[in-house]
């Protein structure tokens, strides 16, 4: 499973991938988690970050964070 | 019935006497406070379902090639209703130019976007009626639309960065298909953040409308930036321009303004002067802005919000 976390390095992109370390880790699944935040990249899926990239599917960008079980949930959707 | 519910803890729960300079204090205080979380709670939440629907990557469509003018009317409307936060501004940018939005379309939404949004509507509302807070939000507007018209008029592209132009998506950005469950799941979200962020400085506010109130002479600041005075809104835009905070974080500095005798327009163009111009955002633009174009559009906010200062002083 290949999961991006989309930001430019501000306080909640580092949320998001906490977030998206421990949904995997509780879901229990193999995954590859990346931080991209090379502008050029991060726009090929959106323009509101924290973004969450799963198998290469935009499953959430922008404020609010989801939650872990709403992270859980999309992950979940992927796999 | 909520003045009641009010009277009765008051009076009868916390036990003060009515009638006493503190009892009726403490009765407002509560009142305005129940009143305003109450409010912000359904406008926060309600707005946040209504952005669900329009997220940025739908924006840039609807302003893609769009004449001047009309375009900023737009996107000085859309900038309300669109889910954006400072931090994202490089890749909206940078996605604006790219769908061929024109800079100064651009410029209305980035405008308008920080400044009318519902915490200063809703806190301008509870705190000093529906009127207040009605010219804030069409004064912000007319400020986007005529500040992001200037721009575009003046041709300023050879002022963005080089590195904009060259990238290319190559690709249509996707739209996160919602159903309306989840819609209501993320308002409910974003309302209890932002609640988190502000409730404080709320507080604050309504505390120095209730307690202050009586301790200051009332016309305190109208002396010096009453209506008589011609430089009273250039001196309050120049140091508001600085100064940063959201919405709320000023409300109680605008409160106490107010409340002393600084007239209405001198105190809505400070706020404006706050909320619009703030040096983190600057510094975010700097990335795809030459200082140049920057420093024009901090001139030409400045002069704008001192305009409006003007007007609102001359018609209220």
């Amino acid at each position: 499973m290949d999961i991006k976390v989309l930001g430019p390095g501000c306080a909640n992109c580092e949320k998001m991938k906490g977030l998206a370390e421990r949904a995997v880790k509780e879901l229990g699944l193999e995954a590859k988690i990346e931080k991209i935040s090379d502008i050029q990249e991060i726009m090929k899926y959106t323009m509101s970050t924290p973004g969450l990239v799963v198998n290469g599917r935009l499953k959430h960008s922008g404020k609010p964070l989801p939650t872990l079980e709403k992270v859980k949930q999309l992950i979940r959707e992927e796999a | 019935m909520l003045k009641n519910f009010v009277s009765y803890i008051t009076y009868n729960i916390i036990n003060l006497d009515s009638g006493s300079r503190l009892a009726d204090a403490m009765n407002f205080f509560i009142y305005d406070t129940i009143k305003i979380f109450f409010l912000l709670s359904i406008i926060i939440f309600a707005i946040s379902v209504i952005r669900s629907y329009f997220p940025p990557e739908k924006t840039k469509r609807i302003l893609s090639h769009k004449k001047e003018f009309i375009g900023n009317i737009l996107a000085a409307l859309l900038g309300i209703v669109t889910p954006f936060c400072s931090c994202s501004a490089v890749p909206l940018f940078i996605g604006f130019v790219e769908a061929g939005v024109p800079l100064g379309v651009t410029f209305s939404f980035l405008i308008s976007s920080p400044m009318v949004n519902e915490v200063a509507v809703v806190l301008l509302w509870g705190l000093f009626g529906w009127k207040v807070a009605a010219i804030y939000a069409g004064t912000g507007l007319l400020v986007a639309i005529s500040g992001g018209f200037i721009i575009g008029r003046l041709k300023l592209e050879r002022w963005i960065e080089e590195y904009v132009y060259k990238i290319h998506m190559g690709q249509e950005q996707e739209i996160i298909k919602q159903d309306f469950g989840d819609r209501l799941q993320y308002a409910k979200w974003n309302t209890l953040d932002i609640l988190k962020k502000v409730w404080l400085f709320i507080i604050l506010a309504i505390g120095i409308g209730g307690f202050i109130h009586g301790y200051v002479p009332e016309d305190f600041l109208s002396h010096y930036a009453g209506r008589g005075n011609p430089f009273a809104v250039p001196v309050a835009v120049l140091i508001g321009v600085p100064l940063y905070s959201n919405a709320a974080g000023v409300i109680p500095i605008v409160y106490a303004l107010m409340e002393k005798g600084m007239s209405m327009g001198t105190v809505l163009a400070f706020m404006m002067a706050v909320t619009a111009l703030s040096l983190p955002e600057m510094i975010i633009l700097r990335k795809v802005l030459k200082v140049e174009l920057l420093a024009v559009f901090v001139g030409i906010m400045t002069v704008t919000i001192i305009a409006v200062g003007y007007l609102f002083n001359a018609i209220l």
